[in-house]
């Protein structure tokens, strides 16, 4: 009947418009007549080999998401090289050092551009052949295919083609799009999990045709034969279109036959089909979008800088070549010694605009030097040391799943220490998507001991509250301790406001869940192992467990090793549902098209009873209705409707003498809320005969009318008869987060970092994991948007528009209008009125109205809002946004977000793909950003200003010396010594820098949350900064340069009397350079290992060893370097006495700069250096526990807050007891 | 590692595992210096305790050394002629005399120096005129590239070519006390260096100061190159416009208030670009010449050094901060919801 309704609607739509079109010799009477662009693919079922050929060879299935092959490798690597500015500017420097207007020889500038050029893209090609292993290991797959004959083997993904016939078995993903012929099951049904295409967890099922049934065992392929012909390659997942042609008779085929590549199949032992679409030309390869090449926040600073320095370079080039004009112009002229002019006019006395523009060239060359070369190489190598840091780091090692943190993309981890907004998907990220049963109240009695996470972490922190020589007193005698914090009232407390979250989870861990059963974590011996019985109110107990072992949708599982039943249930409640049906006693074990069996184990009995329940009717589970009702006939003939649904749906349907316990029920279910569970009420109703078949007439014809409003029909008549309910109980199940994701969010919440959750799953249960989380709790303001369609208005759409407007304008308007300084909102809003929200005229209206609330949820959001919603809170706060998720839905997030982190480990690998970190858990983010992110931030700043720094220190000597030199280009230094000067000299103590440096230990960091925020402060990447290191790299440039001139004036240097030449001043010049930025780098460490002693102090001593093997060379190649360092240098003591005076002079206001700041001005992780330096941590464990619990932003989200919350609860009825039955202690202790 | 199928067993799981060593855990046993006060202060006193002798030890150093300057380009020369053309033409009488009068003792060896101002000796053009090839290997007399303008006279190469070789200073001196003559040694006033590896001792000179222009002094065409120490020590161009070259020793001590006379051929053009020529004789001690700067240098970065320190000290005093005091701590200073 479906298809039936497909066809019809397909008939009607435009694409018979096409009918006209088609061709007279077209016998064929299948409903899609289509013919034209768009619709030309045509397959051989069975026939492979016709595919070889043109016009009907398809792309092959091997896929390829590399960027470059081995023939373009090399140009396209080179082209990417430079489209950096400044590789564009040494490109240019080098082609000209071939010209006679270079200043220095060209190897000198090509060596170092090739050096640094060929680094790059040689990590370049690493990580595309990083890629293409991984396409390789998907395209190695093997698959069973039909190999003639009716024979099926093994082969490798990458080798099916179009038209094979292929046989994936349970659990194995589909290797191309496959049009399905027939399944294990008789039907030809199958069940499918497309989480990697669209993030939805339930089964999809798919059926093949009637026509194709019988195919379902090898041999029966052995002849056959069809024809396909159907759209072409689009990247529309839901949608399909064609016809199959097989025994001269037309079917039409849609998305229901249809079995997309890299969904999966559950549920079934096999199925037949043959593939349509193969490699690049699948649906999910079609949605691939190329990940967009993302730059982190410094690197954009780093390029305002480096145009700084580029106009800087203009600046003084143009100062230089105008000096030179003048003095050619004026002085040339005079000095006979140089013959000008000179047959080229660089130095034409009658031209000298014209040697002046040469010049300028020349001088562009020259101060090349202010711009590191090395820069960006150095950078990419730290980076990709950075990256290993991140993929080696054992504590962020999933064991379960064997999967290490990845660092996917090298070039954003200094990002990682900026993130302000971390914006998350729920279902397999922050949850297992798996559902415990907790606790239940059945006929108003609460059962279920097990505490929720959240329950053992406020009792336990009671517990610490209370601890103490005297608690009660404590809490009677300071009850304002509420109000002011509770380190500050008094010693005893102090430990108490520690939250050891840490201890809490391990213990519950270690003791609790080791023989839980999946699903399951109900203790309670008054309903466990039949003891039920003994309770009052039985029957109600017994309907209790009736109504969740019949009330569901889901198919049952024999596991054949065990003996015991798995379920497919639409929903993970569903699930937990029936598994703690089975457990008590009532376990589901077959379903057919028209009833339900179920197990009933009694103690008095030694078997189980099966009884049969007929299905009458199955009215369905909508987010509107909010409930579900199975109609069943029981063994003794009697018609129940059970019914099971949000609690406030089920209260309004309560029939009057149904309400017995209603206020038990509602108290317990308030209690379970407030404890993070989710929470559905029961309720049954007894049916007389007459009244069902009557209903049942009505239903029925709703089900079979035809027409856009038939869900409106089935609604109303399934309302009629969820009525006049009887309330049975209701239950409590805890949404099982991952492992410690309320922790990390609390962490991460203490960072100062905001988390929104974005999730496609509906409003409650959103609200449900906001709580399991803590992103909620109980006393927080929730402002929940939603569309609420009034049809009644004539422009419903606007009408919904000024809906969602308003509310937004109150709520902002409540916020501002909130007094009290502790009170937090939550946001709460879903997809429908994020459509309206997101719209230009009111999307900065609604992100105002975010920011200002503690949480956000968004429910009921499609991948593509996730992704404009990221990009309004990228673009609208202007901050670093963090997007992390697991599916194929959140691709667009993680791509759009300034990082994009995927959850690996799973079975999904889009998410990873479009990644650019990957973690196998959430909680690894917070090792991920408050470690590795602030570490790199702090590395990659500090290392860039450092690297301007020192080529601003090195390129204004070149400067000053030119105007010695009557600004004609000469370098007072070497050549060679310029070359290495980026390349050797300096670039490895500045990436040991980037790598190495650590300013507070890993521990530290965790302990100290609050540190991050120097990164999104940006602490340590302002202008402020980066203008003080430029100014310092000018200091220092002065004083090497007129300090060694000076000294080196004009009279003798050494005892023997020899004068100063070029060479004697430029290498000493240099050496002090090499000392100066030297020291300096070891003045900015604070973390030396054997490597920085080994790389800094190393660097130097290599200038002293060049210096010797390159004067021992021939003259004819060190010119008048040649033994400079052994014959006149190192003789001379002045040589050394300058290094040391000038290296002193340099580094001095540095030095004196930070003791000062350190003294006067501390940072905070000068503050805990220096206790850890002290050992004040060790000696006062108080004092550092009391700090660690401080070192926390201003946070109204996480566990924290939460636990603190439930503390001020528990305290304020605490105080309530102690005021009645206080006064009567105090009088018995008198 | 790379096998698709193997990522599912076990055992290839576990070597997905990182495997713990201090390097990649970033755990090296890593010394974090910190600078606390005391280390501040010592530092600085430090410094200062060692510049400051150091300074004063170059500033006697540098008193010791005696040195005599005497400008005489524009004493000798006629005053009204034109200058250039009287430096420039063959037939004007160029010596003259000057004398000296010794301040205070000098010891042996003085060293004799001749200063120019104002000579472009590091000017590109000038720096790269020459050919270091040609220099050492007379094999090498055509590889006279790099010495253009001053390359080839009639096609046949110039040995040395090049403008540094060819603008060679000419003028010369001769001394003597009290009618008693001062013997020049110029003798090793190259670099070692120079005579023996850059300056080949088969290169004779060849063509030099044969074309239509003159520049400075001429060349012995039979000694060869390695011993025209003049020559060696004129190519050796100075870093600075304004610079000394060494022209020979006095191997006697000079006595104070002697007077020396001085008879210089005044043969060298500096008045066409106005740079002033000086006669220098100077005595040296471990710092070399007269340098009184290194010597003031370390005084003042000494003297800054205490300074700083005792600045320090005070501020301290009156300001004091225990280090890892945890009130100091952001979160201490500005309390949250405060």
């Amino acid at each position: 009947m479906a298809r039936g309704r497909i066809r019809a609607k397909l008939r009607r739509s435009n694409l018979y418009t096409f009918a006209c079109l088609r061709p007279t010799t077209q016998e064929t009477e299948g409903p899609h007549q289509f013919q034209g662009p768009g619709y030309s693919r045509m397959v051989y079922c069975n026939q492979p080999h016709v595919h070889e050929k043109k016009p009907l060879r398809y792309r092959s299935n091997y896929i390829s998401t590399t960027k470059y092959n081995i023939v373009t490798f090399l140009p396209k690597a080179i082209f990417e090289q430079f489209r950096r500015v400044a590789n564009l500017y040494f490109l240019l420097a080098a082609i000209l050092s071939l010209t006679p207007v270079a200043p220095f020889s060209a190897v000198s500038m090509i060596a170092p551009l090739a050096f640094v050029v060929g680094l790059s893209m040689a990590k370049e090609a690493l990580e595309d052949w990083r890629r293409f292993m991984q396409d390789m290991k998907v395209n190695l797959r093997k698959t069973s295919v039909h190999k003639g004959d009716g024979v099926f083997g093994y082969r490798s993904w990458r080798k099916l083609r179009v038209g094979d016939i292929v046989k994936v078995e349970k659990d194995k993903f589909f290797p191309a799009d496959i049009l399905l012929l027939s399944s294990s099951y008789e039907d030809g049904i199958c069940y499918v999990e497309t989480m990697n295409l669209d993030g939805e967890t339930n089964l999809k099922v798919k059926r093949a045709l009637e026509a194709t049934l019988a195919f379902d065992e090898d041999l029966s392929f052995k002849d056959f034969t069809a024809t396909i012909r159907c759209e072409d390659p689009n990247p529309n997942l839901y949608t399909f279109v064609g016809n199959l042609e097989y025994d001269r008779q037309v079917y039409p085929l849609d998305p229901s036959q249809i079995l997309l590549r890299d969904s999966k199949l559950r549920n079934t032992a096999y199925v037949y089909g043959v593939v349509i679409f193969t490699g690049h030309d699948s649906k999910v390869m079609q949605n691939a979008t190329k990940s967009p090449s993302k730059r982190s926040k410094i690197e954009k600073q780093m390029d305002k800088i480096i145009y700084i320095l580029f106009t800087l370079l203009v600046l003084i080039s143009l100062i230089s070549s105008i000096g030179f004009a003048i003095k050619v112009k004026y002085q040339l002229p005079n000095w006979w010694y140089l013959q000008a002019p000179d047959s080229q006019n660089f130095y034409n006395p009658l031209r000298p605009e014209l040697s002046g523009t040469f010049h300028l060239v020349t001088a562009l060359i020259l101060y090349g030097y202010l711009i590191p070369i090395s820069l960006y190489v150095s950078i990419e190598v730290v980076k990709v040391l950075q990256a290993l840091f991140i993929n080696k780091d054992i504590n962020m090692y999933d064991e379960e799943t064997g999967t290490p943190a990845q660092a996917r993309t090298s070039n954003l981890n200094e990002e990682l220490g900026q993130v302000d907004t971390i914006l998350s998907d729920k279902t397999g990220t922050l949850t297992c998507n798996q559902m415990d049963f907790l606790k239940c109240s059945i006929a108003g009695t609460s059962y279920g001991k097990k505490a929720s996470d959240v329950e053992v972490a406020a009792a336990k922190q009671m517990a610490m509250d209370l601890e103490g020589p005297d608690p009660e007193l404590a809490n009677v005698v300071t009850p304002k301790n509420h109000t002011t914090l509770p380190w500050e009232t008094n010693g005893q407390e102090l430990r108490a406001s520690e939250i050891e979250l840490e201890a809490v989870i391990t213990s519950k861990d270690e003791t609790d869940r080791k023989p839980a059963i999946k699903g399951f974590s109900f203790e309670d011996d008054h309903l466990m192992d039949g003891n039920w019985l003994k309770e009052p109110n039985t029957d109600f107990i017994l309907l209790f467990f009736r109504i969740l072992s019949l009330c569901h949708t889901a198919i049952p599982e024999l596991n054949e090793e065990t003996g015991t039943f798995t379920y497919e249930a639409e929903s993970p409640d569903e699930g937990a549902f029936l598994v703690a049906a089975r457990e008590f006693g009532f376990e589901f074990c077959k379903r057919t098209q028209s009833s339900v069996f179920v197990r009933e184990r009694y103690p008095s009995f030694d078997k189980p009873v099966e009884r049969e329940f007929k299905v009458l009717n199955l009215l369905d589970f909508t987010s509107k209705r909010k409930r579900m009702s199975v109609i069943l006939r029981d063994e003794n003939g009697h018609i129940l409707l059970l019914c099971k649904g949000a609690d406030s749906i089920i209260f309004d349907r309560l029939s009057k003498n149904g309400k017995m316990f209603i206020e038990s029920t509602t108290k317990h279910l308030n209690e379970y809320g407030e404890v993070g569970l989710r929470t559905l009420a029961l309720a049954y109703r007894k049916l007389d005969e007459a009244e069902y078949t009557a209903w049942n007439e009505e239903f029925c014809k709703a089900k079979t009318s035809i027409g856009g409003d038939r869900e409106g029909m089935l609604e109303r008549v399934s309302d009629m008869m969820e009525r006049e309910l009887i309330l049975v109980g209701a239950t409590a199940v805890e949404d099982k987060l991952q492992k410690g994701v309320p922790q990390c969010i609390d962490k991460l919440a203490q960072a100062g970092l905001k988390l929104w959750v974005l999730t496609g799953d509906k409003m409650e249960t959103a609200i449900n994991i906001g709580f399991a989380c803590s992103l909620l709790r109980q006393g927080m303001k929730q402002i929940c948007i939603a569309a609420n369609a009034d049809s009644l208005a004539q422009d419903p759409k606007k009408a919904v528009k000024d809906s969602i407007s308003m509310q937004i304008a109150n709520a902002s308007q409540m916020i501002k209008l909130e007094k009290d300084p502790h009170a937090a909102f939550a946001l709460i809003i879903d997809g429908k009125s994020l459509t309206y929200a997101l719209e230009d005229d009111m999307k900065y209206q609604f992100l105002n109205l975010a920011v200002d609330c503690a949480s956000v949820i968004c429910c009921r959001v499609s991948p593509k809002q996730k992704a404009l919603v990221t990009r309004l809170v990228k673009e609208g706060t202007g901050k670093t946004t963090l997007a992390i998720g697991d599916g194929a839905n959140d691709v667009g997030m993680i791509q759009e977000a300034d990082i994009g982190v995927g959850i690996s480990g799973v079975e999904g690998m889009q998410a990873v793909m479009a990644s650019d970190f990957s973690i196998a858990q959430f909680r690894f983010l917070e090792r991920l950003l408050v470690i590795h992110g602030h570490w790199c931030y702090k590395r990659i700043a500090q290392m860039i200003c450092y690297f301007f720094y020192k080529n601003i220190a090195f390129g204004l000597t070149l400067f000053y010396f030119e105007a010695f030199t009557g600004f004609s280009g000469q370098s007072v230094y070497d050549d060679w010594y310029m070359i290495l000067f980026n390349v050797v000299l300096t670039s490895l103590p500045v990436i040991s820098l980037g790598v190495f440096e650590q300013d507070v230990s890993s521990e530290v960091c965790l302990q100290f949350p609050a540190l991050y925020q120097q990164g999104p402060k940006n602490l340590f990447f302002d202008w402020y900064r980066i203008f003080g290191w430029m100014g310092n790299g000018l200091y220092t440039s002065l004083i090497i340069f007129f300090l060694n001139v000076i000294i080196f004036y004009d009279q003798a240097f050494r005892a023997g009397g020899q004068t100063a030449d070029m060479s004697a001043v430029g290498t000493t010049m240099f050496t002090c350079i090499i000392w100066a930025v030297n020291c300096q780098i070891a003045l900015t460490m604070s973390h030396f290992t054997w490597i920085q002693h080994f790389l800094v102090w190393g660097s130097v001593v290599t200038w002293y060893v060049f210096l010797f093997i390159y004067g021992e060379m021939s003259p004819v190649f060190s010119g008048n370097a040649y033994k400079i360092l052994v014959e006149a240098l190192a003789p001379a003591p002045i040589y050394w006495s300058t290094t040391l005076i000038v290296t002193v002079a340099c580094n001095l206001p540095y030095l004196t700069h930070i003791a000062f700041q350190r003294c006067f001005n501390p940072m905070d992780h000068h503050v805990i250096q220096e206790i850890k330096y002290y050992g004040k941590d060790v000696e006062d464990r108080h004092m550092w526990r009391r700090e660690r619990s401080k070192a926390r932003q201003k946070t109204k989200i996480g566990f924290t807050a939460r636990v603190d919350a439930r503390i001020r609860q528990l305290k304020g009825k605490l105080q309530k007891k102690y005021s009645t039955l206080g006064g009567r202690s105090t009088l018995a202790s008198s | 590692m790379s096998s698709g199928e193997g990522s599912s067993q076990p055992s290839s799981k576990k070597s997905r595992q990182p495997k713990y060593s201090r390097f990649t855990q970033q755990e090296l046993p890593a010394c974090k210096p910190i600078l606390t006060p005391g280390l501040v202060v010592t530092t600085f006193i430090l410094v200062g305790v060692i510049f400051i002798p150091i300074g004063l030890l170059s500033l006697s150093a540098s008193e010791r050394v005696v040195e005599i300057v005497d400008r005489y380009d524009e004493d000798c020369i006629p005053s009204d002629q034109e200058k250039t053309a009287f430096i420039q033409s063959d037939k004007t009488n160029k010596t003259c005399v000057r004398s000296l009068t010794v301040p205070k003792k000098m010891q042996h060896p003085v060293y004799i120096y001749y200063q120019l101002d104002n000579f472009y000796q590091n000017h590109r053009r000038y720096v790269k005129s020459r050919s270091d090839k040609q220099l050492r290997n007379p094999e090498n007399e055509d590889l006279t590239s790099p010495c253009e303008p001053e390359a080839r006279v009639d096609n046949k190469p110039i040995v040395p070519c090049g403008l540094v070789a060819w603008s060679l200073f000419n003028d010369t001196y001769g001394f003597s006390v009290s009618g008693m003559n001062l013997s020049v040694n110029k003798k090793d006033i190259a670099w070692d260096s120079d005579k023996n590896y850059k300056f080949g001792s088969k290169v004779y000179p060849k063509n030099f100061q044969q074309g239509s222009l003159i520049g400075g002094g001429k060349l012995d065409e039979k000694i060869p190159l390695s011993e025209q120490e003049d020559l060696l020590v004129w190519m050796r161009t100075a870093a600075l416009p304004s610079f000394r070259k060494l022209y020979g020793r006095i191997e006697q001590d000079l006595e104070a208030n002697e007077t020396i006379t001085v008879v210089i051929q005044n043969n060298y053009n500096a008045y066409a670009f106005g740079g002033k020529k000086k006669l220098v004789l100077s005595t040296t001690t471990w710092i070399g010449g007269k340098n009184s700067f290194l010597g003031l240098g370390y005084i003042t970065i000494g003297g800054l050094c205490l300074f700083i320190a005792t600045t320090f000290i005070v501020m301290y005093l009156i300001k004091p901060r225990p280090y890892g005091d945890p009130s100091y701590l952001s979160w201490n200073r500005n309390p949250p919801g405060n």
